[in-house]
């Protein structure tokens, strides 16, 4: 969808943020999340209980962490489907620097720092060969990190104490709260302030809208992609250290198939993978959604399999609203 | 003239893989101890390959119109199991007839697939990877759990796989036709040169009167039915239909595309290259046992590999571009 007046598009946006063409597809994001919430009381009674519905929270509370700098990279209008196999190459980096008796606090720090590597390696192939499109590139690096992680681990798994500060990052709670999940609202408030309030920010979006256009009109369109895939993976590192104290243990195939929800959630929050559109308070809403409804699928004892249907099948409607206005809606404009 | 240095191109690039392929040929040969260049080994890994190989040529049509099909490997999976079910529930049913039911699921799966990308314009690669999941749910759903083995399916259907016409296997014979068919509508068909033209502009193949959304439709139905009918036979080759086979199959077909010199933005490729892409890839599945490589290895050798072909992809093209300027500016 190429806009001829990209560029007065963007003033609009800037002048008033949209808030009544947003407003109507956040509006109906609450709606779903009212709606799942309910459906979720209707299958277990207690499931509005305050420690209950954070245990369900914290269940997804990983993803989120991925999410938000997912959403920026779609921002730009590329992809990044290689965060759950970074997420797996951090969580077994840190395994193995445990195993060779490194204290706990350093290989935290060597997993985010895996997982940024991971990133900023994705962001220069594109950067230096920018005819590649991201998609095919994180896909080759999906099966490589994933391979590089079963190359380091085998079938073996590394165990984490179940006691002590580590295992607290992810069982402990602030007030009730779980840590991952102030973590990831912190992020939330970090990413908003980074897409709607800084000039970087409205640079990835008029990347996103025309990057031929942002390049002439002189943003660093390669720099951008660098720092995003970073940060991408970086946080890709970050989840890997939450989900793994989650399990107390480090394995090869950990976090497989988590860029479907990942993509999902950030596609179904508002972005269009096109590039240019999207607002975070939509992926903050359809985060939930996507992992409450799959909880209350649990719930209601459907098998995962079932649950792989409504997901896929959530991605596709989320994904085709705009074709299906496009469709019905009247106003439809030859590309 | 354009044309001319195109297919030059082409076949230069084929020669490249092909040299590519003997020193790793000749090193495996050497490691392996002897055991890989035996006829009873090539037969082996020309059988193994022809899935892919049919799979790849399949992925074909969608690669040039510049979209993905991720989903496959679950409509490899559906196919298969749908018709493993057949077989299961009425035994004797010919063969062609569980073929039918493979090509016919595929085709229904693609056609999908191909109303979310060319109607609802979803980008290809978000369009399929739901469906991926939805079709392996799907499968799932078929299987219920259970695994359909070998002795539920019948001697007639299983000597698909083992038997041989002409003194060829027919999985081979089988794997050579779909080319032979592929090339001839690739290369002569208006339909399949009208996937060429909505690859490489999709808006002057329209100002040139082409019905790209049609095209596509037709790309990814065929994309579909070739999948389905690979279902059949991977099911018949490997003699167990079950709901996690073919798993993360579309990463080898895809990774067969591209060492075969079909681009990711549409537009080139050579139904040839698809060819000796799908036999490389065969021969490392095949040889990285015999020298004792450990599976786990495999997975990232092939994932860098894949890599690896998409980048030099890259910098051949750039550099013939600089060359044809430098023409350019000289005449």
């Amino acid at each position: 969808m190429k806009r001829p007046e990209n560029n007065a598009a963007l003033l609009a946006h800037e002048r008033n943020f949209s808030w009544g063409r947003l407003l109507c597809w956040e509006a109906l994001l609450l709606l779903l999340l009212i709606g799942v919430n309910a459906m979720n009381m209707c299958v277990s009674p207690g499931y509005g209980d305050f420690p209950v519905l954070m245990d369900a929270l914290r269940n997804f509370a990983d993803k989120a962490i991925i999410a938000f700098p997912v959403a920026m990279v779609v921002l730009t209008g590329e992809i990044d489907i290689s965060v759950g196999s970074t997420l797996a190459l951090s969580a077994v980096t840190m395994g193995l620097c445990y195993r060779i008796g490194l204290p706990l606090g350093l290989c935290v720090v060597i997993a985010v720092a895996t997982g940024a590597l991971c990133g900023l390696f994705n962001g220069i192939i594109l950067a230096l060969y920018r005819e590649l499109s991201s998609m095919i590139v994180t896909l080759s690096t999906l099966i490589v990190y994933r391979g590089l992680a079963s190359v380091l681990m085998g079938k073996e798994s590394v165990s984490f104490p179940v006691q002590g500060w580590f295992n607290e990052i992810s069982w402990g709670d602030f007030l009730g709260c779980p840590y991952g999940v102030l973590f990831a609202l912190a992020e939330a408030l970090l990413f908003c302030y980074l897409i709607h309030c800084t000039v970087f920010g409205r640079h990835c979006r008029a990347v996103g809208s025309g990057s031929e256009a942002s390049r002439f009109s002189g943003i660093k369109v390669e720099r951008i992609k660098i720092v995003l895939f970073t940060l991408s993976g970086l946080f890709a590192g970050v989840a890997a250290v939450f989900l793994t104290s989650w399990m107390c243990s480090a394995r090869a195939d950990m976090a497989r198939g988590y860029e479907m929800d990942v993509i999902a959630m950030v596609v179904l929050g508002g972005f269009s993978t096109a590039g240019g559109k999207g607002t975070l308070p939509g992926v903050l809403l359809a985060i939930p959604v996507i992992g409450l409804l799959r909880h209350g699928l649990g719930l209601m004892n459907m098998g995962s399999q079932a649950i792989l249907i409504v997901v896929g099948s959530l991605l596709v409607v989320a994904a085709a609203i705009p074709g299906l206005r496009l469709l019905f809606g009247g106003t439809v404009r030859r590309k | 003239m354009k044309r001319f240095r195109n297919i030059n191109g082409g076949i230069l690039r084929d020669l490249a893989l092909v040299a590519a392929m003997l020193p790793v040929v000749c090193w495996i040969q050497f490691r392996s101890g002897g055991i890989f260049l035996t006829g009873e080994n090539l037969t082996d890994l020309l059988k193994e390959t022809a899935v892919l190989g049919i799979m790849a040529a399949g992925m074909m049509p969608i690669m040039l119109t510049g979209g993905i099909d991720l989903s496959v490997g679950s409509v490899m999976a559906l196919g298969g199991m749908l018709g493993a079910t057949l077989l299961k529930e009425c035994p004797g049913i010919a063969p062609a007839v569980v073929l039918l039911v493979g090509c016919l699921t595929g085709t229904c799966c693609g056609l999908f697939n191909g109303f979310l990308t060319a109607r609802l314009r979803i980008l290809p690669i978000i369009a399929t990877l739901g469906t991926m999941y939805a079709f392996r749910g799907l499968t799932y759903l078929v299987a219920n759990g259970r695994w359909i083995l070998q002795g539920d399916m019948g001697g007639e259907f299983l000597r698909l796989a083992s038997g041989s016409t002409l003194g060829v296997n027919n999985l081979v014979a089988i794997e050579l036709v779909v080319y032979v068919v592929g090339f001839v509508f690739l290369s002569f068909c208006p339909c399949g040169r009208n996937l060429y033209a909505a690859g490489s502009n999709p808006d002057s193949a329209r100002v040139c009167g082409i019905n790209v959304d049609r095209t596509l439709l037709l790309a990814y139905a065929l994309t579909g039915m070739v999948a389905g009918f690979a279902g059949i036979l991977y099911v018949c080759d490997f003699g167990v239909a079950q709901g996690e086979s073919a798993s993360g199959y579309e990463m080898s077909v895809i990774a067969a595309c591209v060492l075969g010199g079909v681009s990711i933005s549409g537009g080139t490729g050579r139904i040839q290259g698809v060819f000796l892409g799908s036999l490389f890839l065969g021969i490392l599945n095949n040889a990285m046992p015999l020298i004792h490589v450990s599976p786990f290895f495999q997975e990232a050798i092939r994932g860098g590999i894949i890599l690896f072909s998409i980048v030099l992809n890259v910098i051949i093209a750039r550099r013939i571009g600089k060359a044809a300027l430098e023409r350019r500016r000289r005449v």
